[in-house]
């Protein structure tokens, strides 16, 4: 488990809408990295790049190498579908399948892939649970919707869902801009137990979420507006906040624009 | 001593407010006096006065629905009413329809048990048909055929239904002699394969025809419902790893599924009211028979259809008692289909 990401001379259109430039990241596993910028900015698409959840728009397209252990997930022999069981994602708005109930919803990736097995489900239902810190609130009510939890326990839920499937990294867009301090805390403790296992790439808005979370912050920024969204540094968490190198990083994290 | 400073106070705005909209001075004129003009001014007349008409014209067609489908209920109940009387077998279980013949015997169990089996075969080939066609409207074909497809679907759906009845009088007919043939040669164990060797305007060339016919209603109101899938779901389905069709079959089809059934029922409630595409593709008897590729079945509606011009008083009592039958099949299975959408939702919520 936990691979590092390496993106090449990326480019991201949607049609002709040329959405990101040339982004060149690494992102070492077993370690948080933040994405921060205004909106609009490309930071989202370049994540949804990464586990190939972007081409699900009509129109768009990718150029240049995004690389999983070394092995360039957007070659034409390699299959969405499997590079999506390993990069798991996670999504602004918790979005749990609401006809099924929480067992069903942390083991559908699993029932997809072919497991039958109900011991097998059972215990995995209750790890990912457990690792998503949502077992002890919900252990009693299994056969419950998931759509009956609350926002953050929904959220904690599909969380579980993309790690039961046992992913390599863990993508999460904005995962807490839907809830409430107290879940947005309770997420955050998460992540920083999830980092043992796995890589994990977050989007934030918040730019004291991405100082709490991670341990490398990218800022993201584009020109103006219709202009491609560019990565404009990408450096330790600490220095990012404290000294960082670009001038835009600067007036962004000290709250000057965006 | 209130009103003159009240008047001044207006006075100075109105003048001030020379260059902004005319609307403003009796606004602030309004909100600076204090006894009755204030509470006249408050009370804005002109939209309390559309509300109270747009209540009233809710209301009233409202009222008027129920009222109409009171009045058709009492209408149906009435008219039969004397020929229920005047029939000397009994109307749920006689095979026989001569309502004007002396002694008088009619009854409904033969029609309604076709216009159920017709319907329901209709709905075994339509609905997985429709709903195929939905989806490959909605997710599957790229957009530049998708819009022009619905279109067509659309289209079908308001095809007027004796061209269906003519075409299946002219084309299907003759047409199903072959595969019926087929069928019952080699499946004519299954009873409802079974023949006595002659085949022709049967349940089954009905069944066909009335699945054509609403395949595309089904089809375009599913499609509706398909394409307003939450894209959190979709993406919620892909993120884990689904295939295309997993995809639909986690996130579109449970979150479609209330409206596919209300299409079905809609499709149902077409299917088993229909009278002119059924009536010229049965040639009509009064069995009650599973052997639906050979001739003969009758629908309640059909039979309205063939027998109405010749009925005397007694007949046309009887046709309306069938009428009034055809109204409670109805009105159960929409209430059947409503529980089961409720049932689905609840389980959703």
């Amino acid at each position: 488990m936990a691979k590092n990401i390496q993106m090449k001379n990326v480019d991201i259109y949607y049609g002709k809408f040329h959405a990101v430039q040339d982004v060149n990241l690494s992102i070492p596993p077993r370690a948080v990295t933040a994405f921060i910028g205004p909106s609009g900015c490309g930071k989202s698409t370049v994540l949804r790049t990464m586990n190939r959840m972007h081409e699900v728009i009509p129109g768009a397209r990718v150029e240049g190498r995004v690389e999983l252990d070394g092995d360039d997930i957007y070659r034409p022999e390699v299959d969405p579908v499997e590079v999506r069981r390993a990069v798991g994602m996670v999504f602004q708005r918790p979005n749990p399948f609401p006809t099924m109930s929480i067992r069903d919803n942390v083991v559908a990736g699993l029932k997809l892939q072919g497991v039958r097995n109900k011991s097998q489900l059972e215990e995995v239902a209750e790890r990912s649970l457990r690792a998503a810190n949502l077992w002890n609130e919900v252990k009693d009510r299994l056969g419950r919707p998931g759509g009956s939890l609350s926002g953050g326990q929904q959220q904690r839920l599909c969380i579980a869902r993309a790690i039961a499937v046992q992913p390599e990294v863990l993508l999460m867009d904005e995962p807490c801009s839907a809830l409430d301090p107290i879940s947005t805390l309770a997420i955050e403790e998460l992540i920083g137990e999830l980092k043992k296992h796995y890589t994990i790439v977050i989007v934030t808005h918040n730019m004291q979420q991405a100082a709490r979370v991670s341990d490398q912050t990218g800022f993201f920024n584009l020109k103006a507006a219709g202009q491609p969204g560019r990565l404009i540094e990408l450096d330790n968490t600490e220095k990012i906040f404290s000294n960082p190198t670009e001038k835009a990083t600067e007036d962004y994290i000290s709250g000057r624009f965006g | 001593m209130d009103e003159p400073e009240s008047a001044k106070v207006s006075m100075a705005r109105s003048s001030e407010a020379v260059p902004s909209p005319a609307s403003q001075p009796p606004k602030t004129n309004g909100t600076q006096s204090k006894d009755m003009p204030q509470a006249k001014d408050l009370d804005s007349r002109p939209r309390r006065r559309a509300d109270a008409v747009f209540r009233m014209l809710a209301q009233g067609s409202g009222v008027a629905l129920l009222v109409i489908m009171a009045a058709i209920a009492a209408f149906l109940i009435l008219q039969a009413i004397p020929a229920l009387n005047a029939d000397t077998t009994n109307f749920f279980t006689t095979l026989n329809w001569a309502p004007d013949g002396t002694p008088s015997s009619f009854g409904i169990a033969a029609l309604a048990f076709g216009s159920l089996l017709t319907s329901l075969l209709a709905l075994v080939m339509s609905v997985p048909v429709a709903v195929g066609v939905a989806l490959a409207i909605s997710h599957y074909s790229p957009r530049w055929l998708a819009g022009p497809l619905a279109y067509v679907v659309d289209l079908l759906a308001a095809v007027p239904s004796v061209v269906f009845g003519l075409w299946g009088l002219i084309y299907l007919v003759p047409g199903l002699i072959g595969p019926s043939n087929f069928l019952s040669t080699y499946f004519g164990f299954i009873p409802l394969f079974e023949t006595n060797g002659t085949y022709g305007k049967s349940i089954f060339a009905a069944s066909v025809v009335l699945a054509v016919m609403i395949i595309p209603i089904i089809a375009a109101i599913s499609r509706e419902v398909f394409v307003q899938t939450p894209r959190d779901h979709i993406e919620a389905a892909w993120a884990i790893g689904a295939t295309k069709w997993e995809m639909v079959r986690t996130a579109i089809l449970p979150y479609g599924r209330s409206g596919v059934v209300s299409a079905t029922v809609l499709g149902f409630g077409r299917a088993i009211g229909e009278t002119i595409a059924v009536a010229l593709v049965l040639s009509a008897n009064y069995e009650i028979t599973l052997h639906i590729l050979q001739p003969g079945g009758n629908t309640i509606a059909a039979n309205i259809a063939n027998r109405y011009g010749e009925a005397g008083n007694i007949g046309r009592g009887a046709l309306i008692a069938s009428g009034l039958v055809l109204f409670i099949i109805t009105l159960i299975v929409n209430f059947g289909a409503r529980t089961i959408v409720r049932r689905g939702e609840r389980e959703g919520a």
